[in-house]
């Protein structure tokens, strides 16, 4: 009646899970061997594959978080973050290659990375009978947290994601909103040396997320954790991420910080947008002509709906950007327009996002000819 | 991330108190803080299942139901076995008929199931209430993803419920029992002999078993079952259809296959099939081996194969068997019933330890 002894999860791994280490000729071996004295990454995957029959899930995966860092997952539904995440927790065994969390391979030893590893679930969900902080008191007392301990933890935690006034309330009476802070808390409670969130922001109001982000800012700082937090909102990858990674079908296709995907994915392209008033379609037509004048302009776009919206002006190559809003500026004053403003815009990563995708598909379908 | 390397946070959580050894795995990154190795998840799991349990709505209205279910044919049991017990000779199990004996109510003598019949009755609701939504439950709440990341094995989830469930089953069936064995001795005034005692925990263990069994149908219904009020209402329909129309199925089948014709040995033969058939079902399993355990007068549990057997059965002198007899006669019963419970849960067991833990 009771159950059998057998663990499933652990057995399976004991061939596969050293494999790499001992056949240094099947892949490429990484340029950190034991002698490097420079702090090995809390998370690193090489050639990590996951294959669901048919369907390549995630597709030789060479992935590396530092500690005190942010890494950013991007990707479309289905491009396999989730899996990969769940890859690194040794809740889904890889096909192929290997992960190495904490240094530890969590498909064969999932206990000790579990431990040290905080992990926010997509849709994350809590006991609904239970109040908040009764769902927390769970997790510590499942992590073997000692009572007292637990409980000032749990207090720490709840405070930090700003649900203290409604810890003690059950949590169906609580928003989504609420539910994923609570996640992020409950990820915390281990005082987790990695933290793996899976969209971790999809429900909270644009205030709370600015808070969250700060605290996930807070946490890589002062404790020096690795975060790994995957997401399609855009904006937020951009404001909190150290660099990112962006995932298409399985295959990471770009990984980086901001400036270098730029440079990357970019068609070395920058923006300027600048403030002309202009009186009729005359004097829009001058301004026209006086901005494409100046040499590296490559491109200029009146404002669409109203004349007090700012032009935008593309620059080839981007480095060239500078010298061409001082040109802009001259340009102005020899010139007489009427400038307001003139300032940089910060290359978008909703804009490289598209590129990447784009040329990914471009690349596949190459490959496939 | 060395443990030098970062300052103990002001907000963070304070290191726990380091053990004595740390043990330190090649190529591990060390830890900030030592932590203890966690042991028994299983532990941890049913603990708070058990609270929940315990804490539910199912467990007040669950022990009601089976309170009078056993109550009602105790109350008229205990009055006929009263009026009789003086005129009984040789008393030596007159308590323990309060369990199986099915007394006749009113002016119409209309018979009620005994207490065993009525608890064999309603007990698989209690396995089932505690196990249809263990599993699938948690996928509905978006909880187990969040479960299985915390340092515990996969199996300690399935364990937990389960043995968290045991528990529950545990707790009420003893209360029920034992409330009936108090009364029973408050109003016959009979204080139960040692055998009568003893089969009476023999019979209360025969009874774990069968709900475990439908315990762990439960939680094989709620680990292949998506949701859980299709796995409540499959779970249901099996209750229904065993132990109320099971017997109804078994005879459709037994007379399709032998018909009750011919001579008197095809006849016999085909009631012997018939029995066999029946005993495919837990139900029947249970309900002959809890008669031959409460009734030390039940001396078989099948009819006999020959006519000569019938004879036979005729002419015996009426005794009571002795408590290890009785066990001997329904130990295959008995094997068969945990075999059952334990294929169940292994099945259950296997399939969630395979599933996807997203899905």
């Amino acid at each position: 009646m009771t159950a059998p002894s057998t663990r499933p999860i652990r057995k399976r791994v004991g061939r596969k899970g050293s494999g790499s280490d001992t056949d240094p000729g099947s892949r490429p071996r990484h340029a950190r061997t034991e002698g490097d004295d420079r702090p090995r990454a809390p998370i690193r995957t090489r050639g990590l594959t996951k294959r669901y029959g048919e369907l390549v899930a995630v597709d030789h995966l060479d992935l590396e978080v530092q500690a005190g860092e942010i890494f950013g997952l991007l990707g479309q539904n289905g491009a396999g973050k989730t899996t990969t995440i769940l890859m690194l927790l040794g809740l889904t065994e890889p096909s192929d290659g290997q992960a190495r969390v904490v240094g530890l391979d969590p498909a064969r030893r999932p206990l000790e990375v579990k431990r040290r590893v905080g992990y926010l679930p997509d849709s994350v969900g809590f006991y609904s009978d239970l109040s908040g902080r009764e769902n927390l008191r769970y997790t510590a007392e499942l992590n073997r947290i000692p009572r007292e301990l637990a409980e000032t933890t749990i207090d720490e935690v709840i405070e930090q994601v700003g649900l203290s006034a409604r810890a003690d309330d059950a949590t169906d009476t609580y928003s989504r909103g609420m539910l994923q802070r609570l996640g992020i808390a409950d990820a915390l409670v281990k005082d987790p040396d990695v933290l793996i969130l899976d969209e971790p922001t999809t429900a909270i109001d644009p205030l709370g997320v600015t808070e969250i982000l700060e605290l996930l800012r807070t946490l890589v700082r002062d404790r020096g954790m690795a975060i790994l937090l995957s997401s399609h909102l855009l904006n937020q990858v951009q404001s909190v991420c150290d660099r990112i990674g962006i995932f298409a079908a399985g295959r990471l296709i770009g990984q980086g910080t901001m400036t270098e995907l730029a440079h990357r994915f970019g068609e070395d392209t920058a923006h300027i947008e600048a403030g002309v008033q202009t009186d009729d379609a005359a004097g829009a037509e001058r301004v026209r002509e006086v901005l494409k004048a100046i040499p590296g302009v490559v491109e200029v776009k009146a404002p669409r709906r109203s004349t007090t919206d700012p032009w935008v002006i593309g620059v080839k190559p981007a480095s060239d950007e500078t010298r061409v809003r001082r040109s802009i500026l001259a340009a102005a004053a020899s010139t007489g327009l009427d400038l307001t403003s003139v300032r940089p815009v910060a290359p978008s990563l909703e804009e490289i996002y598209r590129r990447a995708v784009e040329k990914a598909a471009h690349g596949h379908a190459r490959d496939v000819r | 991330m060395t443990a030098e390397g970062t300052p103990i946070p002001a907000a963070g959580p304070a290191p726990a108190p380091a053990p004595a050894k740390p043990v330190r795995r090649e190529g591990e990154i060390p830890s900030r803080r030592e932590r203890s190795v966690p042991h028994a998840g299983w532990i941890v799991v049913a603990r708070k299942e058990l609270a929940d349990h315990l804490l539910s709505a199912r467990f007040v209205v669950l022990f009601i139901v089976v309170g009078l279910a056993a109550l009602i044919p105790l109350y008229f049991a205990a009055d006929a076995i009263r009026s009789a017990a003086s005129t009984v000779s040789g008393g030596q199990a007159i308590f323990i008929a309060l369990f199986w004996y099915a007394p006749k109510v009113g002016d119409a003598q209309i018979a009620l199931p005994s207490v065993q019949g009525f608890l064999g009755l309603v007990a698989p609701l209690l396995g089932l209430a505690f196990a249809f939504d263990s599993i699938n439950g948690e996928r509905a709440q978006g909880t187990l993803p969040r479960l299985l990341s915390q340092p515990i094995h996969r199996d300690d989830v399935i364990n937990g419920k389960f043995a968290a469930g045991l528990a529950v089953i545990a707790i009420v069936i003893g209360v029920v029992v034992g409330v009936i064995a108090a009364f029973g001795i408050i109003r016959l005034g009979i204080v139960p002999a040692a055998s009568e005692a003893l089969r009476l925990i023999l019979w209360l263990l025969l009874t774990f078993i069968y709900v475990s069994f439908w315990l762990a149908f439960g939680m094989l219904l709620s680990v292949v079952v998506r949701r859980a009020a299709t796995s409540a209402l499959i779970g249901f329909g099996a209750w229904l259809l065993f132990t109320i129309f099971g017997g109804l199925i078994t005879q459709l089948i037994g007379g399709f296959l032998a018909p009750l014709t011919g001579t008197v040995q095809q006849q016999i033969n085909s009631i012997q099939l018939q029995e066999t058939i029946n005993r495919l079902l837990p139900d029947t399993l249970y309900r002959e081996a809890s008669l031959v355990l409460l009734n030390p007068q039940v001396t078989s549990v099948s009819s006999p194969a020959t006519i000569a057997g019938y004879q036979q059965a005729q002419q015996r002198i009426p005794s009571l068997l002795s408590l290890d007899q009785s066990f001997i006669l329904v130990w295959p019963q008995v094997v068969a019933l945990v075999a059952l419970t334990v294929a169940c849960f292994a099945i259950a067991y296997v399939r969630f330890m395979r599933q996807e833990v997203r899905a």
